[in-house]
Formats: C-alpha cells, structure tokens, sequence
C-alpha cells in the first residue's frame, strides 16, 4: 500500500490531489498484470475500473467485419485507460488489449463512484482531471479524422 | 523609389542557365511505399556530384512533361549522389514513377532555406515528420546523426497514415536501435497485430525525452499538422522562435520570379521552404492566404 | 539634366533620329477601337487628335481639335508587353538516347543581342512601373536574363501628363503627373493658342547625345513654368485617389474584413486587371513536344492569380474562392509587394479599374476596407 501511494502520489494525472483525497484513492487501488493478447476491457461489459498504465502498451480496439479488430489507439507507459466507469450506463464503449507484458495500476471506480457522491470535493477534482483527459483524446481525434496524410488527390 | 539595379549587359547562354534543367541519370529507383519512391541521381557528364543543404529542393523537370519543386532526401555528406524521394501524386510525379535506371531528369537547384542547423548545436534537437514530411527532413538527420557529438538529445517523432505507409523503414529501425537517438514512429490507424503506436504524432509531444527550454524543433508534413506540433511544442515549453517548418506552394520557377509560391509577404521558393514558425503562424491560421 | 523646347513639327526629327540609331519605334496608336502601344514607324501613327474617356469598367475613345499627338491617358497595353512579353520560348531541349541535351547553336532559341527599342511616350505612371518591374526581375538573388537583355537596350521617351484620365490617381501614389526620373528624354506637350510644341527634358547622357541630332532650342524660364502649370493642371484634374498611409498595415490587419466578401461576390476572376496592370508579373510555364517527343520547348506566359491553376497544390487550389483570389491581388500590390520590393506595386495609373468588367475600383476598396474597421483596430493602425 505505501508503494501503491507513492506510485499514485507522483503520477502528473494526481498531481495536486489532498493527501486524504489520494488516500482515499490508494483504498481503491492494487497491482495488476495482463500477457500479451489478453483483453482487459470488452466492449459492453460492465466499466467499473480505470487503470494507469506502469508498463506495456495497450490497444484500444474496435471490431470491423471482415477485416477483424482495427486499432483506435494505443495506451503506453504513464497513460490512463478508461473513463467509462465515470458515466452511465458504466459499461466500456472499446476493446482494451495488451500489446505486450502490461503491468498496470486498477482502480476501483465502483468505490470511488459512490465516494465521489459523497464528497463533491472529491468529485470535482476527478472531473476536472479526467476532462482534461478527454479533451486531449477529443482533440487527438479530431485530428486522426482529418486523415492528413492521405492522398486527397 | 530606391535606385534602380545596374543594368549590365551578360551573355545569354551565361544569363539563361538558372532556367535551363541540367540532364540527371538515374542510377537507382528504390521504391519505399505504395505511392512513394525514392530516386538516386548523378549528374550527367560531369562527376562535381551535387551539394545542397538539408531543408532545400530542387525544380525537377520530366523532359517534356513538366516542372516541379521536389526536397532533397539525400545525406548532405555525400554529395555524389543527388536523392530525390517522392509520392505519384500529380502528372510529373507520376511520369517520375515510371521512369527506370538509365533513364534522365533535369535539375535546377538546389533552392531555398536550410534547416536551422547551426542554431541546435549545443541543444536538444526534436524532428517532428508527417507522412512524406519525412523526406525533407532526412538530410537534418543524417546531418545530426554524423555530428552526433555537436548536439544534446535528438528525437524524432514520425507520424503517418498506416504502417504500409512508413517510409525508410529500414534507417529508421537503424536509427532507433541507437543508444544516442529516440526515435518513435506511430501510425492514425492500423489493424490489430500492428505491434506500434497507433495515435496523431502530436500526442507523443508531451511525453518526448528533450528539454524544451533547451530544443530546437524542426517539423515537417501537411500544414494541419505542422500547427498542431507547433502549438503542442509551444504547451510543452520550446520558445516559438525555436520551432521551424517547411511549407509547400505552387512553384514554376524556383527562383522568386514567378510568383506562384507567395505567401503573404514571403516568397516560398526563396525565402523558405523552411520559416521559423513565429514568421508564418498567423498566416497559416487564415484561409486562403 | 538639361531642358530644351522642340516644335510640334520637329517631333518626326526626334524619331528619325531614334530610327537611325537602330532603334524599333513602340509607341501608341489607334488600333480596335482603342489607344494602344505597338511598333510605329512614323509621327502619324500617333494617336494624332484623339483622346479617351475612361470611368469604371468603360473606355471609348473621341475626338479632339488641337492636334494634340500625346492627348490622351493610359490604354489597355503596358509596356511589359515588350519588356516581358506575354508569351516567351525559354528553351528547347531534344532528346539525346535516353538523355536530353539543348539543341546545337541553342543561342537562336534566346536573343543574341540586346533588341534595341525606343519606348515612345511612356507616361509618368508607367516610367515607375518600369523602375518597379527592374526592382522585381533584376534586383533580386536571381535575374530575369530575358527581362534583362530587352531592358538593357531600351530607350524611354517619357511624356508627362498635363490632363487626367478618368480613372488615374498617380498623384496619391506621387507617381506622376510628372516625370522625376527614369527616363532618357521627358516631353511635355504643350498647346497653346498661339504655339504647339513639346518641352524636353534630358534625364541620361543617352538622352543629351540623340538631341544633337534633333532641332531643338534652349528652353526659357516661361516654357518651363508652362509645363509645370500644365502638369499642375492635370493633378488638379485627378478624380481618384489612394491613402496609402498605413496601407499596408490597415490590409495585412484586415485580411477577414467582410468587404472581402463583397468583393468575392462581383469580382469575376477575369483577370483583366492583371493583364493590364503594369507591374503584374507573375507567369507559368508551358512544357510542349513535338508529336515525335523527341523535342521538348518551355514557354514562359503572363499567368494571374485570379486563376484556380495559380496556387494548385496536390488535391487542390490554395485560394479556391474569388473573395481570396482578389485579396491576394490586392493586398499583395499594396501591402506585400512593399516587404518584397520595398516599394508599393501600384502606381496609380488606373487601368484595372477602367478594365474591369464589373468596375471594380481599387482606390474605393481600399478605402471600404480601412473606414470600416473596427473602431480598435483603426485606431491602433
């Protein structure tokens, strides 16, 4: 646990966060792994977790027909994956799969959801910080969108 | 009104030779991607090679096609080889990709402003390529990867359509297996089993290994591109007048006089294609300017 | 420089002695129903007699009494047209095997001499459009050799301006109505109701030497203030006019200003006002073989930038709509031109407003744009 606040009170994304806030956080918290090719979220299932990337890389995954899975993103070391737990209905909208060995940070968002209601500070430090997050992801593809190096000819 | 030039009279043979193409012979076609191929070029008749600086091109004449500016890929070191990489898009282009060893290109050049390579000695040195952007900033690489020892870090971050559209796949593979040099490549989308980065070249901006108080960037590929790198340059902390880009225009003459390539008050052909981004970033913002 | 009178029946000697020479007489003449500028051999291909009233998007011609050779303004013809001429072979190249080489004796494709022309009648506007056009090809890191060579061998006969054209402003823009320099001789024409003759100015050695051979006489104190008073006149006369202060600070700050738009919406791209601008100098080229394809020539044309090909890049036109095509003109002949060349590229003297077919008209554009700033903006300009 003493790691796992440590790890947590470092990272940029809780940059900031009261010590009680990331205690709090640290309650929600332990270690996971996942091999190479394993998913680690599925498109419509239940979202009730957020991971911080330690090591590895993730794809973010979306099924095509005929062609099989196209990669929509990947996630790498230091990254956040997945904010479906903060919205309803809390089920994930992609496939998550490990690239490689991923070592990754599992947060409770099942827990955190019901201390979020109950502390709005809380709440809106979370907000804050995952909008961000959201933007930064709207704006990437936005630009993925444009498709600025195909031939437009 | 100033006074006017001296109007002294000159030989027309001597007078005409900024507009005449000087005949190249092919000595290799390599092909990198689909649409993309990279020409190997010597002078024919003559062996005095070709010496350039990296960010210029050349005008590059199809006998009896056209004419049309195209940068400079080559290593500046080796200048007995002029290398020319492309992608078929427009009718000179496309009669370049069919031409083979043997056969023979017109040259006039080489044009234009180098990148800022005498201002990243001392500092960290980002490359930030799109697509094909990646040809004209290859002879700053290959320049930078010869005098390693004159610059701090050096990056680049190579961005492009899908994994069948990297190019120099093999120098970049060579380049990243270097202790000295970072280089990331990623991909706007690929199919599972693609092992890399799949995301825009922007977002490896934040996380790149170089100091921003102490970089110099330089990025080259679509313009949409370029001001996106620029401003996430500009977020991380690199001084706005340390960030350089190419710029691309209509150009039928190379040499300032046609007119074609004007950008508000600069001269693409002649006072860039390079521009430190401070000069051109209110331009590019605008439509249609 | 020295200044001299010649008689309106001496004009004839001072061609003759351009003629003898060898110089090719280009001057202004009647041809399809307007004043323009070809070869002239003689005084009576001067447009003797006629003058032209110009407004927006209208020229016509009309007669007058006085014998006037020089009684009118400018018409569609620049002399670019013999400096720079419309259409222009660069080179020829032929195939050798799977190489190219130019042709043996390649100097036939290019003039091997200077061609030597007498530019007869060039008005004041037009002696800057000159010194604008040697700034843009001869003074930059590369030199037009064409451009060159046809400059090198030109002799200017200015003429000033003692009546204003209907669309001119060349006196905001201190192009004119008289000639300072740039010129080899300036006349003034000068029709009184007793006299006809032409004050002479010598602006080059050039100059001084070809009035040996002309009858002309040492002009007095009176002569002279008679050209000025008639130059004054055609100054007075001016209908138009161009604030230039701030130009090009008030266009570069306005490069969104919806007048654009207005504009976008009547101009037709036609490039009429490139054409007959006399500083435009933009031009493309044409690559041709003979049906063979075993030679390939370069032709260098006047191109415009009201042309969607102008700023074509892979997939498509940098300036796809009117509204910007007709700001890059314009800004660039105001504003841009001025950080290229240092110096305005316009010079006043009318024709794109009188050649528009929609008449548009540059002084009122400019002026739309910088009254109808915002208030923050005029102020700071």
């Amino acid at each position: 646990m003493e790691n796992l606040e440590h790890i947590l009170g470092e990272h940029p994304f809780f940059q900031g966060l009261k010590h009680e806030h990331l205690h709090l956080l640290v309650g929600c918290a332990s270690n996971v792994r996942f091999d190479a090719g394993q998913y680690i979220l599925r498109e419509g299932a239940e979202a009730n977790t957020f991971y911080l990337v330690r090591f590895g890389k993730v794809a973010l995954e979306m099924g095509t027909p005929n062609k099989g899975p196209m990669i929509i993103e990947t996630i790498g070391e230091g990254d956040l994956l997945g904010w479906s737990w903060l919205v309803p209905p809390y089920t994930w909208h992609f496939d998550a799969r490990a690239m490689e060995l991923t070592r990754a940070i599992s947060i409770d968002g099942k827990c955190l959801r019901r201390k979020i209601d109950n502390d709005h500070e809380l709440g809106y430090e979370f907000l804050r910080r995952f909008s961000d997050l959201m933007v930064k992801r709207f704006d990437a593809t936005r630009l993925q969108l444009m498709d600025v190096y195909g031939n437009r000819a | 009104m100033e006074t006017a030039p001296d109007l002294q009279s000159i030989s027309a043979e001597a007078a005409l030779s900024p507009m005449l193409p000087r005949p190249f012979v092919i000595k290799r076609v390599r092909r990198e991607t689909e649409d993309t191929f990279t020409l190997e070029l010597e002078p024919t008749g003559r062996d005095d090679g070709f010496s350039f600086t990296p960010g210029q091109f050349n005008m590059v004449y199809v006998f009896g096609v056209g004419e049309i500016p195209i940068s400079i890929s080559g290593d500046p070191a080796r200048p007995t080889t002029l290398i020319h990489t492309t992608r078929a898009v427009g009718t000179v282009t496309k009669a370049m990709d069919k031409l083979r060893r043997g056969d023979t290109l017109g040259i006039r050049g080489p044009y234009g402003s180098p990148w800022p390579l005498d201002k990243a000695v001392g500092r960290d040195v980002v490359f930030v390529a799109g697509g094909i952007g990646l040809a004209p900033l290859r002879p700053a690489l290959y320049h930078v990867v010869s005098n390693r020892e004159r610059f701090g870090k050096v990056v680049l971050l190579y961005g492009t359509r899908s994994p069948a559209d990297i190019l120099f796949r093999e120098e970049l593979e060579t380049w990243r297996a270097r202790f000295d040099l970072d280089v990331y490549v990623t991909v706007d989308r690929a199919m599972s089993g693609w092992r890399g980065n799949v995301g825009v070249v922007t977002t490896m901006i934040p996380k790149a290994p170089f100091d921003p108080r102490n970089a110099v960037a330089m990025v080259c590929g679509p313009e949409i591109m370029m001001r996106f790198t620029a401003a996430e340059m500009i977020k991380r902390g690199v001084d706005i007048r340390d960030v350089s880009v190419s710029l691309e225009r209509n150009m039928k003459c190379g040499i300032g006089l046609c007119g074609h390539c004007q950008f508000g008050p600069v001269f693409v052909c002649k006072d860039g294609p390079v521009f430190p981004y401070a000069q051109v970033r209110d331009m590019l913002v605008k439509w249609e300017i | 420089m020295k200044t001299f009178t010649l008689e309106r029946s001496d004009v004839g000697a001072l061609l003759d002695a351009l003629k003898r020479r060898g110089y090719t007489l280009l001057g202004p003449t009647v041809r399809d129903s307007a004043i323009v500028i070809d070869e002239i051999s003689r005084v009576e291909d001067l447009p003797v007699n006629w003058t032209d009233v110009q407004s927006g998007a209208s020229y016509r011609l009309k007669r007058r009494e006085d014998n006037a050779f020089f009684g009118f303004a400018v018409g569609p013809t620049s002399w670019k047209r013999f400096l720079y001429p419309p259409i222009q072979h660069l080179f020829a190249m032929l195939r050798a095997g799977k190489s190219f080489a130019l042709p043996a004796g390649t100097k036939e494709s290019t003039p091997s001499r200077d061609p030597k022309m007498a530019f007869i009648g060039v008005r004041p506007c037009d002696v800057h459009a000159l010194a604008i056009h040697d700034r843009v090809l001869l003074a930059g890191p590369f030199v037009d050799p064409l451009y060159q060579l046809r400059r090198n061998g030109c002799f200017v006969v200015a003429v000033n301006c003692t009546q204003a054209g209907g669309t001119c402003f060349c006196a905001s823009m201190n192009t004119g109505p008289r000639a300072t320099e740039g010129f080899d001789l300036a006349l003034t024409e000068l029709i009184t109701h007793k006299r006809h003759y032409f004050l002479v100015e010598t602006g080059s050695d050039r100059g001084e030497a070809l009035l040996k051979s002309v009858p002309v006489s040492e002009a007095g104190a009176d002569e002279m203030k008679e050209a000025r008073a008639a130059c004054e006149q055609a100054q007075r006369q001016m209908g138009r006019s161009l604030d230039t202060k701030q130009l090009r600070e008030v266009l570069y700050q306005n490069a969104e200003h919806p007048r654009w738009d207005a504009i976008g919406a009547r101009c037709l791209t036609c490039a009429n006002c490139t054409m007959v601008c006399p500083t435009c100098f933009c031009a493309t080229v044409e690559d041709v073989t003979d049906l063979g394809g075993s030679r390939a020539d370069r032709i260098r044309k006047w191109d415009s930038c009201f042309t969607l090909d102008f700023s074509y890049i892979h997939g498509g036109s940098v300036r796809a709509s009117a509204k910007a095509r007709y700001r890059q003109w314009m800004t660039h002949k105001l504003a841009s031109w001025v950080d290229q060349f240092g110096t305005s590229g316009c010079v006043g003297c009318g024709r794109c407003i009188t050649w528009c077919p929609v008449g548009i008209d540059i002084t009122e554009e400019a002026r739309a744009i910088r009254e109808g700033q915002p208030t923050e903006a005029r102020t700071h300009a």
